[in-house]
């Protein structure tokens, strides 16, 4: 069977924003995004313009995925973090746990101070995290999900 | 791993389209990526060789519609079928919630979907999951072609478990809804069971 659900709850939703919306603050970043790491878009705080957030989500995913396989084969255990440098924009992405925090700055910030900020809010995203994974596994031993409520007819109408 | 997000009242799913080399996984996603209208999907991301092979994934999100006040969002990968490219596939398939497996229908096809089938289950087994307990789907492709084994036959070599079975042309679109359709179906009911 696939894994359990991993589900965010409204006040977590808007906890782990807040820490995005005041890294993205700190770091002068254009957008800060949390990433889970499979590749589905958790949150973000910044300017996004016309990006695709969601394909944003699933190259990061991919990405760290290749980064950190690349990592066991030199005999690191893993990249707790992966920088890329553009011209104008760059991207730093920090490793917590299931999950990645990923920066995108210009020449407003430097990557030392992407680098201090990102590590004290990983802390805090770790933690609501963590209480997140904790309540879905709880929510699916005591079946209060609503989707324990889904019938047949809520399913085939999507395909009608 | 489904992803559910009470906030913005959405459920993320992924569905990986796994196979030999050549067996149609991209042309899947390109046919569903073509019929779709353009408010339910987003850009069709492909990681390809410079001959067009893909090399690390194909991704497409897809939006179906909202069940319980949720939207149901569905990520659509690929991974590359060539043999060298294993250490590709281990990766794309951490958190998948279900499976197709697109089989080459061709005769002098039939062993590569057999050692890619076997792949799939070895690679799954690594990362934790079991076929048997997977919502999974068979799909026989290129059907349209003079040369493809007969189903019953295909079907007694590569059938896992009480399966869905579509017969397909995905370049086409014969069969790529319907295959589509029935492994969402399969996640959605796991979702129920909670």
């Amino acid at each position: 069977m696939a894994e359990t659900p991993f589900i965010i709850q409204e006040q977590q939703f808007q906890r782990i924003k807040n820490v995005l919306a005041r890294l993205c603050v700190e770091c002068v970043a254009r957008v800060v995004f949390l990433v889970d790491r499979d590749g589905q878009p958790i949150a973000f705080h910044g300017h996004i313009g016309d990006m695709d957030t969601t394909s944003f989500s699933s190259l990061a995913a991919g990405n760290v995925a290749a980064t950190s396989s690349m990592a066991k084969l030199i005999g690191e255990d893993t990249f707790p973090s992966v920088y890329h440098e553009g011209e104008r924009e760059s991207i730093f992405i920090s490793v917590i746990g299931r999950s990645l925090l990923v920066v995108v700055f210009d020449e407003r910030s430097t990557l030392g101070l992407v680098k201090l900020r990102t590590k004290r809010a990983s802390h805090e995203v770790a933690s609501i995290l963590d209480e997140a994974t904790r309540d879905s596994a709880q929510m699916r031993m005591s079946h209060t999900s609503i989707f324990s409520e889904i019938t047949d007819d809520d399913i085939d109408s999507l395909f009608s | 791993m489904t992803f559910i997000n009470y906030a913005s009242r959405e459920i993320n799913c992924k569905i990986v389209y796994y196979g030999p080399g050549l067996c149609g996984k991209t042309t899947n996603l390109q046919y569903i990526y073509d019929s779709t209208a353009p408010q339910a999907k987003g850009k069709l991301i492909s990681l390809a060789t410079e001959t067009d092979r893909t090399l690390f994934f194909d991704f497409m999100p897809l939006e179906l519609g909202t069940v319980r006040g949720f939207k149901t969002r569905f990520h659509l990968y690929t991974v590359p079928g060539q043999v060298y490219y294993d250490a590709s596939r281990k990766l794309i398939l951490k958190g998948v919630d279900g499976v197709v497996f697109v089989a080459d229908s061709q005769e002098e096809r039939m062993d590569a979907n057999i050692e890619s089938l076997y792949n799939l289950e070895e690679n799954l087994q690594t990362q934790g999951y079991d076929l048997m307990n997977l919502p999974y789907v068979l799909q026989l492709n290129k059907r349209d072609l003079p040369n493809v084994i007969p189903t019953d036959e295909i079907s007694a070599e590569l059938l896992r478990k009480n399966e869905p079975i579509f017969e397909a042309v995905a370049s086409n679109g014969t069969g790529v809804f319907d295959t589509l359709k029935a492994v969402a179906k399969q996640v959605l009911t796991e979702l129920r069971k909670g």
